[in-house]
């Protein structure tokens, strides 16, 4: 290490760098006279530590999040591997029943699925139009000062408590749609997908304002040099450039949805149901989940062990929507 | 600076922080109106542009004639960006300007109240330092233009105005077969050129053009001057350019500008020959700015 230090000069830097990528060009010539002292180079060797240091820390906190997911998955392999130790895939993937508590249990995921399914598109029926459009205007169209204020308000549907939206579902929600739609039951996927939408809208509106404000003025201006007025600009210009970022905002609000639990747990119902009619109360994969977690089932039981099989269904949905939307964005990756 | 001037032009002026002392507004009368043109297409008159309550231009007046292409010149931060920008109120969607005075187009006054915006930049078309093109296909690129402006008509009418747009650029050949392509294929002057075709579908009377060829090279700059010095036949050109080469080679007038106000406009040739004020000299001849 001291000679190296010793040999330490301005055209030499590089080649006593052992991280240098390519150390047998040699670089300057011996004889110049040197640039840095030696303490001075005595600094850049520790600094040089450092940053190595800071560098596997951040490689680390960058590495935990795949290792936990990696983690994740592990588990739910294993778990479920016991389930289907007894039950077949194609039972689970083909029966139409899910009675994990009865006597003669039965674990067909469609019922589960169709429940998931359903209220997840209600959900995004409300959230995605209302999303959008609330986006557009935060972007295009509202004054800074009313920006300021809607948007965090906005954030606020976010944050608040998801059981609060459950019984928001069931105890006003519910109660008005059955004025609209007579014979609606007090638990139906209608409702608890209502509400999840307005739950996800602030998912859809505030990162989808984000991406609209990303194109850059000058695609705008472009526009109006052409004659276009503001809502012409907004919908055939800059909603389209932003595509990509509102096509990961629609990404997130699906998963959002999909891995929805409080709410319709609540308001949904909690019996597995297969039906496609959202006016039907119905059970969710999230919300069976919750049920068994509660100790419906004695642990070991299969019965117990099926939600592992649930969760690696949720997950394995989840993960399909994801890798489309990846595909999507990349599609309509635009570069302004 | 900022004290009110009074003083007469002296020749031996170095310092450009003397400038402002030349350009004032008396001074500027009848050196302003090009002597030799009777035909206006542009008439500014007295134009001040503000943003918040900074002055961007002060008192500014100058004829455009029309079949010409007109440079406006000068240091970054003088104006002539924003100057070019108020021809089509572009400067519209900035918020917290304001603007004084009038810009009359064939007489009428672009900002009088009763001005359609839509048909006013339907006429006065434009193209950025930047090429905007929208990420879509270069057929859509243009047809995008013509449908808003109601222009489209049939499929066919559509795809042959789109033609002669392209025509018009200098374009048809290198894209006739591939429109349907992303025009975020196509490289930077190509780009460039569609904008322009882009603005000439719509058939607008004026182009305006802020500095179009600073983003291009040297090759793509040449095509886009040959392709300005074309267009001046059937439109006006107002070009804003850093460029004084570029100026002096496809411009019929050059206006002159520093800190906001107009210093010296006139042909081409006399303000790159022996123009009026020593400043003009001094910028062309590169002394300063």
């Amino acid at each position: 290490m001291t000679t190296d230090i010793l040999h330490l000069r301005a055209g030499q830097k590089i080649m006593a760098d052992s991280a240098s990528p390519n150390p047998s060009i040699p670089i300057g010539d011996a004889g110049q006279t040197p640039l840095f002292s030696r303490s001075d180079s005595v600094a850049r060797q520790l600094n040089r530590w450092k940053e190595r240091i800071i560098e596997s820390l951040l490689f680390v906190a960058a590495f935990s999040s795949v290792a936990i997911t990696l983690g994740i998955v592990g588990i739910l392999i294993y778990e479920s591997s016991t389930f289907f130790a007894h039950v077949s895939i194609t039972d689970f993937l083909t029966d139409t029943m899910w009675t994990p508590m009865f006597a003669s249990a039965r674990f067909g995921i469609l019922p589960l699925v169709a429940g998931t399914l359903v209220t997840t598109t209600v959900a995004l029926v409300v959230a995605l139009p209302i999303g959008t459009v609330v986006s557009i205007y935060l972007s295009e169209f509202a004054p800074s000062v009313v920006r300021e204020v809607i948007k965090p308000v906005m954030e606020l549907l976010s944050a608040v408590p998801t059981v609060i939206y459950g019984y928001f579902a069931l105890q006003f929600v519910a109660p008005m749609l059955q004025k609209i739609i007579p014979g609606l039951p007090t638990f139906s996927m209608l409702s608890a997908g209502v509400v999840m939408g307005i739950m996800i809208i602030p998912y859809v509106s505030s990162l989808s304002e984000d991406a609209m404000r990303a194109v850059p003025m000058s695609l705008r201006e472009g526009a109006y040099a052409l004659g276009a007025n503001k809502i012409i600009t907004a919908v055939r210009v800059v909603y389209p450039a932003a595509l990509s970022g509102i096509v990961a905002s629609y990404i997130l609000a699906i998963s959002r949805a999909i891995g929805e639990t409080m709410i319709v747990a609540i308001a949904a119902g909690m019996q597995p149901n297969l039906t496609l009619d959202p006016r039907q109360p119905a059970e969710t994969i999230t919300a069976f989940i919750v049920q068994v977690s509660l100790g419906d089932l004695p642990h070991g039981s299969i019965g117990y062990q099926s939600i592992f099989a649930a969760g690696l269904t949720l997950f394995v949905m989840t993960l399909v929507f994801n890798i489309i939307g990846y595909g999507l964005r990349k599609r309509f990756r635009e570069v302004y | 600076m900022d004290d009110p001037q009074e003083r007469e032009t002296s020749k031996d002026m170095q310092s450009p922080n003397m400038i402002s002392e030349i350009a004032t507004p008396t001074l500027m009368k009848g050196i302003a109106e090009p002597k030799s043109e009777i035909e206006t297409k542009i008439d500014i008159r007295r134009l001040n542009f503000f943003y918040g309550r900074v002055c961007a231009l002060k008192d500014v007046s100058l004829t455009i004639p029309p079949s010409k292409v007109t440079a406006f010149i000068g240091p970054s931060g003088c104006g002539k960006s924003t100057l070019v920008r108020t021809l089509n109120r572009m400067n519209d969607v900035i918020p917290n300007t304001s603007v004084k005075g009038e810009v009359c187009i064939d007489g009428q006054n672009i900002y009088s109240p009763s001005t359609d915006v839509v048909e006013l930049r339907r006429r006065v078309g434009m193209v950025f330092q930047k090429p905007t093109t929208f990420p879509r296909s270069i057929f859509e690129n243009i047809a995008y233009g013509l449908r808003i402006n109601d222009l489209a008509g049939s499929k066919t009418e559509l795809a042959d105005r789109i033609e002669s747009g392209l025509k018009a650029a200098a374009l048809w050949d290198e894209v006739k077969d591939r429109l349907k392509e992303p025009a975020q294929g196509l490289s930077g002057g190509q780009q460039q050129r569609l904008c322009i075709a882009r603005a000439l579908a719509i058939e607008p009377e004026i182009v305006l053009m802020d500095e179009p060829t600073s983003a291009l090279d040297p090759i793509a700059t040449q095509r886009i001057e040959e392709l300005i010095v074309e267009l001046k036949e059937r439109y006006t050109i107002v070009i804003v350019t850093h460029n004084m080469q570029q100026a002096s080679r496809i411009s019929d007038m050059t206006a002159f500008f520093w800190l906001g106000e107009l210093i010296e406009f006139d042909t081409t040739e006399k303000m790159f020959t022996k123009p009026e004020r020593r400043m003009t000299e001094d910028y062309i001849t590169g002394r300063f700015g």
